[in-house]
């Protein structure tokens, strides 16, 4: 399948050029954050406080890592569920990230908000946590730390492959897949 | 993984296929180089039997139980995946504690089953009371209701635990049970084996697939149990696990 090569950060053009199905290589820096630094980004943004990281034309990859091995950049780094940062993310791209990574479905608002910001958003196979650690080059906490698992790493990623599940138009790639291959 | 490789063999989706392919990949690299093989090492659940004629000296039975998930999620380096409190939410550091059920059994012989349970999946799972009267088609629409809501969030391809019968509580802990079984086992009721026959057609005919990608390995089997029940009740209880059915036992 031809995939298409991505490097961070990302532009509206770029964003608005891929469509659902397409299978992507993502390279360059992305950040990890799950449901506690969410709440803590959102916080943050409440307060008017600086953030860990600059969020223009970001990507945000919806993970909790297992702690590394020693001599190894990370240990295993599959996605987690991103429903339960549909809370948080309309925020998130409205205020410039560009693309959120994980598995599974987003709710109405996000998918608007992904339409309305010209975002994307991909998945990542749950589960394939080792083979896909193997992309990520470079690791380290830049926030968080007393979260453990959910604290935010900088990523360094090479080729990191991904899906695109929703995309500016509006399209949902689960909905269109599932449709063809039912039967009830 | 025969599981995953037999599913490789049947699915007709070809993104399907490519997924069940990384996660064989994934499974061998996990092997190989001693990681975990998804990020989320669970939930430490260990079932206990313990021999009535077995008596426990020395200390505190499940402070020990609990000092083992320490020591092996640390040593292991294993995620730390529990908080302390459900609304303070701290994490622990060293995902203790454990959930543990503890069964008394004939004999003079511990057996100790770990079953490390994944977040993602478990969430996907349902409890609910049916009225009797709604029966074994009541049952079947209920199960596979819930995991066409669970979608691609579980990582399909899944294993599905049901639990009929008993009480609201008991119900559940069916449904985790049926998932220790090996996979695709059958039940030892000639009717509860041909419900699990159903339900997995009828699962499979969802559309899903591998990672909700579309597909016709939605389930990569059904594993159900039953208890006896209340004349009133009729409770239903459904535990997702993902396509890593991870346990491992030891009788001391």
């Amino acid at each position: 399948m031809n995939r298409i090569r991505l490097t961070t950060p990302l532009t509206d053009a770029v964003a608005e050029q891929l469509q659902i199905g397409q299978q992507v290589l993502i390279n360059g820096i992305i950040y990890t954050g799950r449901d506690a630094a969410h709440q803590r980004l959102i916080e943050l943004i409440e307060q008017d406080q600086e953030l860990p990281f600059e969020l223009e034309g970001q990507v945000i990859y919806y993970v909790g890592p297992s702690p590394a091995r020693p001599g190894r950049v990370i240990g295993s780094a599959g996605p987690t569920t991103s429903g339960r940062m549909d809370r948080y993310a309309p925020k998130l791209y409205a205020l410039g990230i560009k693309a959120t990574i994980g598995k599974g479905r987003r709710d109405a608002a996000v998918i608007r908000a992904i339409k309305q910001y010209k975002g994307i958003y991909l998945a990542v196979v749950g589960g394939a946590a080792a083979l896909i650690a193997r992309s990520i080059k470079e690791a380290g906490i830049i926030a968080f730390p007393d979260l453990g698992p959910e604290a935010i790493y900088r990523l360094v990623v090479e080729d990191f492959p991904a899906i695109v599940i929703n995309d500016a138009t509006g399209g949902d790639l689960y909905n269109e897949s599932i449709k063809n291959y039912s039967m009830t | 993984m025969e599981g995953l490789q037999k599913a490789f063999k049947q699915e007709t989706s070809l993104i399907g296929r490519d997924v069940i392919q990384q996660l064989i990949m994934n499974a061998n690299i996990a092997h190989a180089e001693q990681v975990p093989i998804c990020q989320d090492t669970g939930f430490a659940v260990v079932f206990v039997e313990l021999g009535q004629d077995v008596q426990i000296v020395g200390g505190d039975f499940y402070e020990a139980i609990n000092e083992g998930v320490k020591k092996g999620y640390t040593e292991g380096y294993l995620r730390s995946s529990i908080v302390n409190h459900p609304i303070l939410r701290k994490n622990t550091g060293d995902n203790t504690p454990a959930v543990i059920h503890t069964k008394i059994v004939s004999g003079d012989q511990l057996r100790l089953i770990v079953a490390p349970k994944g977040g993602g999946s478990e969430n996907m799972s349902a409890v609910k009371m049916l009225k009797p009267s709604d029966g074994v088609e009541g049952i079947k629409k209920f199960v596979v209701e819930v995991v066409r809501a669970a979608g691609p969030n579980p990582c399909p391809p899944v294993i599905v635990g049901v639990g009929i019968g008993g009480t609201f509580e008991k119900a559940a802990q069916l449904s985790k049970e049926a998932l220790l079984r090996n996979l695709g086992e059958k039940s030892k009721y000639h009717d509860i084996a041909r419900l699990e026959e159903e339900l997995f057609k009828e699962i499979n005919k969802l559309g899903i697939g591998p990672q909700g990608l579309g597909g016709i390995t939605t389930a990569l089997a059904v594993h159900v149990e039953i208890f006896a029940t209340h004349i009133a009740s009729l409770p239903v209880a459904v535990n997702i696990n993902c396509h890593a059915a991870r346990h491992k036992e030891a009788v001391l």
